[in-house]
């Protein structure tokens, strides 16, 4: 499915209604299926490799939750170190604000330029923070021109698509789809599919914006407070070009990206790419601190974003969403997100982590079907590098939906809230359990169908149990519960034992 | 041993022959097996969609119910994973509100005695042979929960390799979750059905006659796809296979017969 306009949880449809479309585009779940079984496969080979993983997903673990408790002193300490290296800190509250200071920053570049170069033009690095934000619609309206650099984001960009990947934006593409949006684009009527064709016909398209483009926007994979110095890890090379050719750097950066000190690096650098891309190291890992007069940007500001992130902060059992690194071994693992991708979800941040992240960065007044995308398998939470517990956050917010869902009169047009607390009342005590399931047994009969065993089965079910019985039969209720045949038993036994002794 | 049978409010309901193969391998074996009249639910169903306010209630009653038995088996691991993981929190809440007073040492002390029923097996009886006996061939589904919360790893499989006469199928993708969820199944039913169409495509690919797994909820959605395409193939949870031996192949209660 291919969305011509930004993925936006304040727009999106519900996750039911949005899956259900993406699960009918067949091809979009083979390249989904196949992406994934892929990358899930590279990941297992280099995770079981090493003998400490477990205790590197602690230490990872660990790092994170001690930075969350410490944030404000860690981004103040970054934000202290990085100006002392020569960047410049700015500090913006939501995507507004944001996109406010970036496109300000990037006037303020493109005057420095001087007459000499009045293109109003800027790279970037793949970054998710910056889809948050919408971030290119912002510098469009502007009247900036966005060249996505990295190659899965240039083919979203190309394309009018948008990323359902964290990692791997253009994961729902096969090479086929690919190569004719770049035979289209980029006017290369003959353009072969191999990815070393594919691969070239990017790099000769950047190339020519890399030599021109004095400005880049980038995000972060990590700020370092101890150093005030900002990491990004990547594959392609492309990332490294816009940090190190252009003479204004910005990088957008959500306020979780910090680390306490530069040696928990060997930490996360060991877990991120063996559980991202499965590889054992990124071929480009670059990190530099502020500005440095012989190499490198000349003008480097770092815009510290929150757009909602100290509320999920403040709330304790949901916190950990905030240790999240960005893997997306979540996204590979999940059974839903391997059937629907990424665009179901409404959001950049899709699969587990977009279903606890994007509800809480809405402060759930969007998105509120999202922590229900979930069977609560669990498969997310054992491949998790830092070990975040997804299925106990989507529990922790599915509550508080109910809560705001179920408020004072709130509950009367609410059916679902109305059934739960009836089954609540039933269950709490054995006689109206009992009478619920004698109940139960009288309701079905109309509805009953015996097949060819003669077994009473249930094809059709009414209302909102109809999505049960559109792809599954119900075996009916036995006539007999578990409890009325042990009652039995324990009376026939009773009253063998009886007879037995009774004097003849 | 006395052992407390927590049959779980939907197989009371829906399969009670679960419930049956339960008593009859623990009797087969040797234990006396009770069952507390008092008991409904385990409160999972509230917990999950997020009624936790409903689902509290219902925890001083377990405890109540069970406080005394020496062990407890569970025939549903989604069930078991729900005590291990919320009760002690569920507990500390009431204890906050007031009337509760030791209800979180209570439920300390009770969940050390709740076994899921192979992790009963397995675990607190050390076993594997049971003496069963069935001529199938049989795919061993994972429950997610007994796999990934419970850690059941090896022993329900154990306990299937030591029946006589079973032909045991390699299960293609086995730890992906079968789709259920609970209120996912509905509330999410068409990327649950399509969850569910590679699982039941991977149990038909096994050439099984059976499939089984420890937990009649995903069993539940696996059949429903199975009947409903007229697959002639079906589930059994897995105390259903350990109940069958050479003298005893249909079940005496409600629910049909064994094959």
């Amino acid at each position: 499915m291919s969305t011509g306009t930004a993925l936006d949880p304040r727009t999106a449809p519900p996750f039911p209604i949005a899956a259900a479309r993406s699960l009918e585009d067949s091809q979009l779940r083979k390249n989904v299926r196949h992406a994934t079984d892929v990358i899930q496969g590279k990941r297992a080979r280099v995770v079981s490799e090493m003998p400490d993983w477990e205790a590197l997903r602690i230490s990872g673990e660990a790092i994170r939750r001690h930075t969350m408790k410490h944030l404000d002193e860690y981004l103040r300490q970054f934000e202290e170190n990085c100006a002392r290296a020569g960047g410049v800190v700015h500090w913006a509250r939501d995507g507004a604000e944001a996109r406010a200071l970036v496109i300000r920053l990037v006037e303020e570049a493109v005057e420095n330029e001087g007459p000499h170069n009045s293109l109003r033009e800027v790279l970037k690095i793949k970054s998710m923070t910056t889809e948050e934000i919408q971030l290119n619609q912002a510098l469009e309206s502007a009247g900036i021109r966005p060249y996505e650099t990295d190659l899965a984001e240039l083919i979203i960009q190309l394309g009018h698509d948008q990323p359902s990947h964290i990692v791997v934006p253009a994961l729902h593409k096969n090479r086929q789809q690919i190569r004719e949006l770049f035979r289209k684009e980029m006017d290369l009527p003959e353009l072969g599919e191999s990815p070393e064709e594919l691969a070239e016909a990017a790099r000769r398209f950047l190339r020519t914006r890399f030599l021109r483009v004095p400005i880049a926007i980038s995000g972060a994979n990590f700020l370092i407070a101890e150093t005030g110095g900002v990491c990004i890890v990547e594959s392609e090379g492309n990332g490294r070009m816009c940090l190190t050719l252009p003479r204004t750097l910005i990088t957008l950066a959500g306020i979780d990206k910090v680390l306490p000190r530069f040696r928990d690096l060997e930490v996360l650098l060991q877990t991120l790419p063996r559980s991202a891309t499965g590889e054992r190291m990124n071929p480009y890992n670059s990190m530099w601190t502020g500005v440095q007069r012989a190499d490198g940007p000349k003008q480097f500001h770092v815009v510290l974003l929150d757009n909602g992130r100290t509320d999920v902060l403040a709330d304790i059992e949901a916190r950990q969403t905030l240790h999240c690194i960005r893997c997306g071994a979540c996204q590979n693992v999940c059974p839903v997100y391997r059937e629907t991708g990424g665009h179901a979800y409404g959001s950049v941040y899709a699969g587990p982590i977009g279903a606890i992240l994007t509800p809480q960065l809405q402060r759930l007044q969007h998105a509120r079907s999202l922590p229900y995308a979930s069977s609560l398998c669990g498969a997310c939470y054992e491949v998790c590098p830092v070990k975040i517990n997804i299925p106990e956050v989507l529990i922790h917010l599915r509550n508080k939906v109910v809560r705001r869902d179920t408020a004072g009169l709130r509950v009367l047009g609410n059916p679902e809230a109305l059934a739960m607390k009836a089954a609540s009342t039933i269950f709490r005590s054995e006689r109206r359990f009992r009478a619920a399931q004698r109940l139960g047994r009288l309701a079905q009969r109309p509805l009953e169908r015996k097949d060819a065993k003669g077994e009473p089965w249930v094809s059709s079910l009414p209302g909102f149990f109809g999505g049960w019985t559109a792809t599954r039969d119900l075996r009916a209720m036995p006539k007999q519960t578990f409890r009325e045949w042990w009652e039995n038993r324990s009376r026939n036994n009773r009253d063998a034992k009886y007879s037995a002794e009774a004097p003849r | 041993m006395r052992i407390a049978l927590f049959i779980t409010c939907y197989n009371d309901t829906l399969f009670p022959e679960t419930g049956i193969a339960v008593v009859r391998v623990l009797e087969r074996l040797g234990h006396e097996v009770e069952f507390p009249a008092g008991q409904t639910c385990c409160g999972q169903m509230h917990y999950n969609t997020g009624y936790q306010d409903e689902a509290l209630p219902l925890l001083p009653r377990f405890v109540q119910q069970f406080r005394s038995a020496e062990a407890v088996v569970v025939p549903s691991s989604s069930c078991v994973a729900m005590m291990r993981e919320h009760y002690p929190a569920m507990a500390r809440r009431l204890e906050q509100a007031g009337g509760h007073d030791g209800l979180s040492g209570d439920v300390e002390s009770l969940l050390g005695r709740i076994y899921e029923f192979s992790e009963l097996l397995t675990r607190r009886l050390g076993l594997s042979d049971v003496g069963a006996y069935f001529p199938h061939r049989v795919a061993y589904h994972p429950s997610c929960h007994g796999l990934r919360s419970l850690g059941l790893g090896d022993g329900p499989l154990s306990l299937l390799r030591s029946v006589r006469g079973i032909e045991l199928a390699d299960l293609r993708d086995a730890e992906e979750c079968c789709g259920f969820g609970g209120t996912f199944a509905i509330k999410n039913a068409a990327v649950s059905s399509a969850m569910l169409s590679e699982k039941s495509r991977a149990v038909l690919d096994t050439g099984a006659e059976i499939c089984t797994a420890t937990d009649n909820s995903c069993l539940m959605q696996i059949n429903g796809a199975l009947h409903r395409e007229r697959t002639g193939v079906r589930t059994m949870h897995l105390a259903e296979i350990l109940a069958c031996t050479q003298a005893y192949k249909n079940a005496e209660g409600p629910g049909g017969g064994f094959p």
